[in-house]
């Protein structure tokens, strides 16, 4: 069973997807799941505090701005964890999206720069295009099941 | 290396704002000159594809595309300056990330700067002379020993300092505070040679640093005019005896903090900041004032206090001196006070330019605040590791001017 991260991170399907094909898929709501259930923060609605922009220094510059960092802080340590990744492209709102494109740029960079296995596609917008999405995402899970 | 350094320019914006001819005349001051490595537009569709960062704005893509073709070698450049504006936080990554692949995939020394459009030639100059110096003056960065019989001043904003060496020995040294540039350095001379047991005559050679270093080298005739930060950088490896591999110096200055990654005594990526005096010797130096004890009893006062027990946040030194009064008023006692102070400037130069160097150990602490227990304990507990203070720290600046102006040696 490997670590994939997912991007969009908030994208419920995706991460159904990857725990659906035996992985543990890292994405936002375990990391806002931490934080939220972690007793004696003052600071709604994502009980983020300024410390996280500071532990967020390790990937992005003090000149980034604190949004940017502060979401670093979530996605920066998954993206170390991982053993492979998932990114689709243009995904619609909907799906999921980290709601910054700053964010956006620099994760994918980071991901792409870890040499891990990444699996890169576009949302799809058609039925069949949806299809041969699971299939490629499918696919993709089970040879990293294989190489294991 | 003779002729002008060559310093390739990657950017984002400087022309609109005005300040290029700025960026220009610093390089030209220190007899090198900026040019933008030409490459076809199938490069940079190419380069920027397979860099892997997807930025928006073309001018960063083609940025990319430059350092990719530095990095390959396609293009040739002795040196690398990186701007972009201030606030703009996708130059801001982009800026971080080459700043990074520059230094760890070539041998190109690398500075970044982001600008406004106050940002002058004067701001510049001493980041361009250190990236000419490095290019330039490989050799001489690469003396390890100091020979004859050679003196150091290192002209600083706050203090000035002298150090007589003979023969990888220090034999004298010197330390005021700065008033007058000239006066200030002339008393410290006399009383570094006082302490060696030389005269003036029997000086073989001379090397300046500081902000004051152009003045005084004048004034003495000095054989070596040196920025503080390749200056600094072979002081502390010399000191610390950590000549050969990496180590990362920190300088926490009177008016600006330096940060170097060093490799082999020679820096590769560094950042000069301190625009905010809150983050800077200064505030200490009021800090001590204000709990009316001498700058040398601070940090043993701190190590007694806990930090934590304080809130303080010196950004600002208006601020900061605020926190520190209210935290007096509030009845803290001295001793949190300055264990708080020395940890808000530890915090703020751990934040906004430790991040921008490669920290590899040893991390040596140097300049006049390493004296200060306080701080470099604190530096310590942020960087999680142990902090070296060689000996002479607060003569840094002095013996690397020293040690390499026995590069000169003559007899006189």
């Amino acid at each position: 069973m490997a670590k994939i991260f997912i991007y969009p991170g908030t994208s419920l399907i995706l991460s159904d997807l990857v725990a659906r094909f035996g992985h543990t898929p890292l994405g936002a709501a375990m990391a806002i799941r931490e934080r939220v259930q972690t007793a004696g923060f003052e600071s709604p609605p994502l009980q983020i505090t300024p410390e996280e922009p500071k532990k967020g220094l390790k990937y992005a510059a003090v000149e980034v701005p604190s949004g940017v960092r502060g979401r670093m802080a979530l996605y920066g340590p998954m993206i170390d964890d991982a053993d492979a990744a998932i990114i689709v492209n243009e995904a619609d709102l909907s799906f999921g999206c980290m709601g910054c494109a700053r964010t956006n740029e620099l994760l994918v960079f980071l991901v792409k720069k870890r040499g891990i296995p990444v699996l890169e596609l576009m949302y799809p917008r058609t039925d069949e295009e949806g299809i041969a999405f699971v299939k490629r995402i499918r696919d993709f899970l089970e040879n990293l099941g294989r190489k294991e | 290396m003779t002729g002008k350094v060559r310093i390739a320019q990657l950017s984002c914006g400087p022309e609109y704002s005005g300040v290029q001819k700025e960026i220009e005349d610093a390089a030209g001051s220190v007899d090198a000159e900026i040019f933008f490595p030409d490459i076809s537009l199938k490069e940079i569709k190419k380069s920027f594809a397979e860099f892997g960062l997807d930025v928006r704005s073309p001018d960063l893509k083609l940025a990319i595309a430059r350092a990719k073709a530095l990095v390959e070698g396609r293009i040739e450049a002795d040196a690398v300056f990186i701007a972009t504006c201030f606030r703009c936080a996708e130059a801001a990554i982009v800026r971080n990330e080459l700043r990074h692949y520059i230094a760890s995939n070539s041998k190109l020394p690398v500075v970044s700067y982001s600008f406004t459009e106050r940002t002058t030639s004067g701001t510049l100059l001493t980041r361009m002379e250190a990236l000419t110096t490095i290019a330039r003056r490989r050799a001489l960065l690469a003396r390890e020993r100091q020979e004859g019989l050679t003196m150091g001043i290192d002209s600083g904003s706050a203090t000035t300092k002298a150090v007589v060496m003979r023969e990888n020995e220090i034999i004298g040294t010197g330390w005021l505070p700065t008033t007058g540039v000239i006066d200030s350095a002339e008393k410290v001379i006399e009383l570094a040679l006082a302490q060696a047991g030389v005269n003036r005559g029997d000086i073989q050679a001379v090397g300046t640093t500081g902000y004051g270093r152009f003045l005084v080298g004048d004034h003495v005739g000095a054989d070596l005019i040196q920025e503080e930060l390749t200056v600094n950088s072979k002081g502390a490896v010399f000191l610390a005896d950590t000549q050969h591999g990496p180590a990362t110096v920190i300088d926490i200055g009177g008016m600006d903090n330096k940060a170097i990654s060093v490799m082999d005594g020679i820096p590769g990526t560094f950042t000069m900041g301190g625009i905010c005096a809150g983050a800077s010797g200064r505030f200490l130096e009021m800090t001590s004032k204000r709990l009316g004890v001498d700058i040398t009893e601070l940090g043993p006062l701190a190590m007694k206090g806990m930090a934590r027990q304080v809130p303080m946040n010196s950004y600002c030194i208006v601020f900061g001196t605020q926190s520190l009064v209210n935290a007096l008023a509030a009845g803290s006692s001295p001793e949190d006070v300055a264990a708080a102070a020395c940890h808000s400037v530890a915090e703020q130069v751990f934040e906004q330019q430790l991040q921008e160097v490669d920290i590899k150990e040893p991390v040596l602490m140097v300049g006049g605040t390493s004296l200060i227990q306080g701080l470099v304990h604190a530096m310590g507990e942020l960087l999680q590791t142990e902090i070296v203070v060689p000996p002479y720290s607060q003569y840094i600046g002095a013996v690397g001017s020293a040690l390499l102006s026995s590069g000169f040696l003559k007899e006189r």
